[in-house]
Order: C-alpha cells, then sequence, then structure tokens
C-alpha cells in the first residue's frame, strides 16, 4: 500500500542525528541550517535532528555535544520549509521532560528506540507524544540478533502503546537481503492497520540500498537513509543513492535525484570530518553484529590502549553488548591491554 | 530479647530473597511476611522458613497486640505510599525498597549514621546503591563537577515496575548521586540487556575532576569505598583498575575517572546474574540492623 496518495514510501533522512556519531557530536547551528535547507529543497519529507544517542545523548558515555541538541532542533524548525522535523529518544537515557522541550521547539515526529527484546521501557513515551500530538515511529535496534516472530511480538507492544511506525533497525548493518524482508513481512503481518512498517539500514555490509528496497518489496511504507551515508559504523543508506534506485525501480519517494546528488556533494559532505567508509573497522561491525556508533568510540579506545580496534569490537560481539553500552568498550580495551602486557612479560 | 522483629511486607521475588538474608541475621528476627495473594510462592517460603504469614494485606498484622519494630517494604511504590503513614502512627520504622522515596535516601556506606532513627528511609534504586559510593569516594578526595553512571542489568531482573516507569529509575538515582554522592550535576543511564546466559550487573560510575586532581589519592578512596560495600554485598567489587583521562573536546573539556563495577548476587533466592536486586536485599539488611541495634539497645536501657 502506498504511503500516501503522492508517495509510495517516506524518506527520513536521518544524516544530522545518525551523522552525529560520525561528527562525534560536534553539529553547530550552522551545519544544521545549511544541510536542511539542502534537504528540504530537495524534497526530503522528513529530517531527523538530535544528538547520535538521541536526547539527552550528551554525556561522557556518549560524548558532550557541541552544541545543545534542542538548539539545534529549533534552528532546523526555522529553517525547514516542507519537510517535518523529527528527533530520537532512547528510554533509560532520554526522559520524558525532553520529549516535551523537543514539541515545544516546533519537532513533529518522534521516534522512540529500545533494543529489540525490550520494547516495554517505551509504553509511557508512547503515549506522551501521542498526547502532546506528536507523530510517533518505533525503533526496534539490533533487528538482526533476534526471529522475525520475536520482533514482531516486539512491534506489537510498541503499536498498542501508541507507535505509528514501527522500524526494523539494522543497527549493527548485519542484515543480509532476505533476513531483511522477513522481518519487515512479519511486522507487516502481526501489525495490519494498526501501524506501518519502516526500515532502518547501515552499509557496514554494503547492503543498505539493496536491503532497503527489499524492504519495500515486503510491505515497508518508510525507509531511513543518510545523504553521503553520514551515519555511524560504514554510515547509513545513503539517500541519494536509494532516490535513484527507487526512481529507476517506480518507487515514488518525492525526492528530487539530482538535486539531492548535488546537496550530498555540495553541502553534506563539506560538514563531514571524512566519508563514511567501508573499512576494516566498519566492516568489522557489520560481520560481527555489533553497534555501529561504537565505532568512534572503539577507536578512540584503541589508540588509548595500544590495543586492536577490530578485537574490541569482536569482544563487543561475543558479549552482545546492546547500543548504549559503550562505557565496557573501555573496560574491553583494559581487559586486552594487560592481557597483551602479560604475554610480552 | 536480643533481636528486633521485621515484617516483610510483599512476598514477591525480592521479598522472598530479602527473607532469606534476614534469617541469617544476628540482630533482626524475620518473624511476618505479608502478600496479598494466598497462592504466593514467596508466602508459602515464609511459613516453612516458621515465618507468620498474612495474605490480606498489612492491615491484619498493624491491629494484632504484637507489632514489628521493624517493616521492610518489599511491594510497589504505590502501595508503598498507602501503608507508610501506618507505620509512622505505630512508630514502626520502616525500610522502603520500592521507588516511592518519601523518606531520607539512605546508601549504607555513605549516610547510615544519619538516619539511624528515620521513621522511614528510602534505598533509592539498585544502580544508586551501586554507583553513590563511588561517586562519594571521589567526591571525598576531589571536586566533582558533573557525575554520570551507566547501569546494565540483565533483561530477565528488570521487573515491570522498573519497565513501566524507566524515566523514574533515571530521576530517582541522578538525585542520590547529587544529594548523597556530592556530585553537583548528577545524570543516571540504565541500558537492559537480554544476552543468554544473563549477564551480570555491570555498573560503570563517570566524575568530571580537576586535570591535576590527586589520582592515586582518588584510586585509593575508590578501593576502600569498594571494601565496604563488599562487607554487606559479598559479590561488588571492581572489574578493573580506575582509568584516568584528559579533558578532550568529546568529553566536554573536563578530565575524567571512570570506575568500573560489577554486582554478583548471592544467589539467596534469586539468580547470581541479579546482582541489582541482590544489592537492593543486601543494602535493605545492612540498613535494618543498623536500626535493629538501635532498637535493642534502648530497649535494654529502659
Amino acid at each position: 500500500m502506498p504511503y500516501s496518495s503522492d508517495l509510495d514510501i517516506r524518506v527520513t533522512d536521518s544524516s544530522l542525528r545518525d551523522g552525529s556519531h560520525a561528527k562525534q557530536h560536534r553539529f553547530t547551528v550552522e551545519h544544521v541550517t545549511s544541510m536542511v535547507a539542502a534537504l528540504d529543497a530537495a524534497g526530503v519529507p522528513v529530517i531527523e535532528v538530535t544528538h547520535g544517542d538521541g536526547l539527552g545523548g550528551s554525556s561522557f558515555n556518549y560524548g558532550f555535544s557541541h552544541t545543545p541538541e534542542q538548539e539545534l532542533i529549533k534552528a532546523a524548525v526555522e529553517t525547514a520549509r516542507r519537510a517535518k522535523i523529527a528527533f530520537l529518544m532512547l528510554p533509560g537515557l532520554g526522559l520524558q521532560d525532553d520529549i516535551r522541550e523537543a514539541a515545544d521547539n516546533g519537532a513533529s515526529v518522534c521516534r522512540i528506540a529500545t533494543h529489540c527484546t525490550e520494547a516495554d521501557i517505551a509504553v509511557q513515551h508512547f503515549g506522551l507524544a501521542r498526547e502532546l500530538g506528536l507523530e510517533t515511529v518505533g525503533f526496534l535496534m539490533m533487528s538482526h540478533s533476534r526471529p522475525p516472530e520475536v520482533l514482531a511480538a516486539q512491534a506489537r507492544i510498541m503499536a498498542d502503546a501508541g507507535c505509528q511506525c514501527v522500524y526494523v533497525v539494522d543497527s549493527a548493518g548485519a542484515l543480509v537481503m532476505e533476513q531483511t524482508s522477513d522481518r519487515i513481512a512479519a511486522l507487516v503481518a502481526e501489525l495490519g492497520d494498526d501501524a506501518q512498517v519502516g526500515f532502518h539500514g547501515h552499509e557496514n555490509l554494503g547492503l543498505g540500498v539493496a536491503n532497503s528496497v527489499l524492504a519495500v518489496r515486503a510491505g515497508a511504507q518508510q525507509i531511513d537513509g543518510s545523504t553521503r551515508r553520514f551515519g555511524a559504523g560504514a554510515g547509513n543508506t545513503p539517500v541519494e543513492a536509494f532516490a535513484a534506485v527507487a526512481e529507476k525501480l517506480g518507487i515514488r519517494t518525492g525526492i528530487d535525484v539530482l538535486k539531492i546528488i548535488d546537496a550530498a556533494e555540495d553541502v553534506v559532505r563539506p560538514v563531514m570530518d571524512g566519508e563514511c567508509l567501508l573499512d576494516r573497522m566498519s566492516l568489522t561491525m557489520g560481520y560481527a553484529g555489533v553497534y555501529s556508533s561504537f565505532l568512534k568510540h572503539a577507536d578512540r579506545q584503541a589508540a588509548k590502549y595500544g590495543v586492536s580496534g577490530a578485537e574490541i569490537l569482536l569482544e563487543a560481539g561475543r558479549r552482545e553488548l546492546v547500543g548504549g553500552q559503550e562505557d565496557q568498550l573501555i573496560e574491553i580495551a583494559v581487559a586486552l591491554a594487560a592481557k597483551s602486557s602479560s604475554r610480552k612479560s | 530479647m536480643t533481636k528486633a522483629t521485621a515484617a516483610i511486607v510483599g512476598s514477591g521475588n525480592i521479598g522472598t530473597d530479602l527473607m532469606y538474608k534476614l534469617l541469617r541475621s544476628e540482630t533482626i528476627e524475620p518473624r511476618w511476611m505479608i502478600g496479598v495473594d494466598p497462592q504466593s510462592p514467596g508466602l508459602k517460603r515464609a511459613a516453612e522458613e516458621g515465618l507468620h504469614t498474612c495474605a490480606e494485606g498489612v492491615d491484619p498484622l498493624l491491629a494484632q497486640d504484637e507489632k514489628p519494630d521493624l517493616v521492610f517494604e518489599a511491594t510497589s511504590a504505590y502501595v508503598h505510599r498507602s501503608n507508610a503513614p501506618k507505620y509512622a502512627e505505630l512508630g514502626i520504622q520502616a525500610v522502603d525498597l520500592t521507588p516511592a522515596a518519601l523518606g531520607p535516601a539512605v546508601v549504607p556506606a555513605v549516610n547510615l549514621g544519619e538516619h539511624l532513627d528515620a521513621p522511614n528511609v528510602s534505598l533509592i534504586t539498585c544502580g544508586g546503591q551501586a554507583t553513590i559510593p563511588v561517586v562519594h569516594a571521589v567526591s571525598r578526595v576531589t571536586e566533582v563537577a558533573y557525575a554520570e553512571i551507566v547501569a546494565s542489568v540483565a533483561s530477565p531482573s528488570a521487573g515491570p515496575g522498573t519497565r513501566a516507569n524507566i524515566d523514574e529509575f533515571t530521576l530517582t538515582t541522578s538525585r542520590g548521586i547529587e544529594t548523597i554522592g556530592g556530585a553537583p550535576r548528577g545524570k543516571a543511564i540504565i541500558i537492559l540487556n537480554p544476552a543468554e546466559p544473563p549477564m551480570m550487573m555491570q555498573d560503570t560510575v563517570f566524575c568530571a575532576i580537576a586535570a591535576d586532581a590527586d589520582r592515586a589519592a582518588i584510586t585509593a578512596s575508590v578501593r576502600a569505598t569498594v571494601e565496604r560495600v563488599a562487607s554487606y554485598v559479598p559479590g561488588y567489587r571492581l572489574r578493573a583498575e580506575p582509568q584516568f583521562d584528559e579533558p578532550t573536546a568529546v568529553s566536554g573539556s573536563l578530565a575524567r575517572v571512570a570506575v568500573f563495577v560489577e554486582v554478583e548476587g548471592a544467589g539467596d533466592f534469586l539468580p547470581p546474574y541479579s546482582g541489582n536486586l541482590d544489592i537492593m536485599t543486601a543494602a535493605a539488611t545492612e540498613v535494618g540492623e543498623g536500626f535493629a541495634e538501635r532498637i535493642v539497645s534502648r530497649r535494654a536501657a529502659s
């Protein structure tokens, strides 16, 4: 079923939220206004702006924001002419008061994320968001780690709590082709008309666009991406490539392909510290099923303790760490360093 | 009589685990277990251990002639708000394991001595019990402008109450970091991890400190505090040496110390991975024993 009479699917650009990880949370008001203006002009219908870890993410554990995220949200709302501004929040980190503040600042889409087995910690937050008149989206993070039927049951909890679209979120960029469409299909079957289904892909195995197309074919009505892949790990599904592919397949996204190609090159790329690459670290994350935003943290700890960043990530995968446990990467690095020094002595 | 008598109100997992700890106490005699469901396995276990049980709530207990010296409330914040005034009226000291936060917050390793005569004390949250002592250990050595804790607990050990109101956990814990830990600004983060087999409760404490703070003194203070907590929570330990970081742009231009602890439960009733629950029942026992000593010595003097 098409998303609306004009769009087959609705795309949300996450480069000003997921990209916050790659930028180590150093976004400024100027970055936000330039990117929102360009994405909006290219016809991107929803633009997400928040600290990478959602509202309240500015911290020792995840990195302090250069500019308070609520100021960034305000700037985005003031800049956008057509696009809706979305924000992310994770219960256990962000608070209901943070949602109220973002709504006061003019954001209109509230995206609430939990690990894919813990949907019931978000019930209050969905209820509040709906009360405030916000559109709601639910994120089942690390969806590769559980089978379709488990995700469908968790999606039901979110939908019953007031979530209007539940996303299969491939936080580790670890889903491969049918693993994506099987999960989407299970959610579509479970939710029926009660809520839409969406897909959020990462590029850690180079499959963001392909997985997204399969998600659409399985019934997803909302797709996330980041222009120029600006996101955690190897980055997100590139919006400009997805828009081009969608057009060739006759899927209407409402995004002007040539304009978004220009925006990616001329506006987004200059804001980035570097390209989001499919290199040893990010490929290891996709391969080992590790939360993409661990990348920069693992890099930093590897440098500080003189250990292998890839080994830190592999151990994070073995421990089945979930999103938010960045603190554990330090302890893993300390343990690896102790092991290597005892080997030397 | 050399022991203070106690009633455990709430016959769920926490109440049951607490009972086994109190049965070992030298100063507290757990004499009653109160529930609301006659089929409750907790009441059955209590009866097997020789406690008087009642499945009709707390009113019959409070109406009888023989009243407990102490109550341990392991019900819910809602029930405790209704029960607390009744205990207070009868002069029964209450140790509150729910998030109701009616009385002063107590972390035994830090401030129990200040509240030994309080009619009602709150045990904050499991994350608070595990991390506030560490914040305090750092803040007694050097100024801590900001402290942040990350509590990771195994999914099966997070009950429906915590899940339905997770903001309460973060808010109550941050307040404890500030008022008891000694940091002007506190932040708490809770993560639920469903890994199988379940992970042990793990907590990380980050404190913002001056770049030139005495790091050896901080480490020594943390070690002493961990030992003190371990005296009543045997499974409480450091997972690594405290780690120091110089100020960076991403750290908000503050130097910091990071302390990593884990809590292995004693396995009295709950599985050892649920250190988050064990630290609550262990702290409740420690607080209750502090109360009991005063009660017994007052009785001996009169």
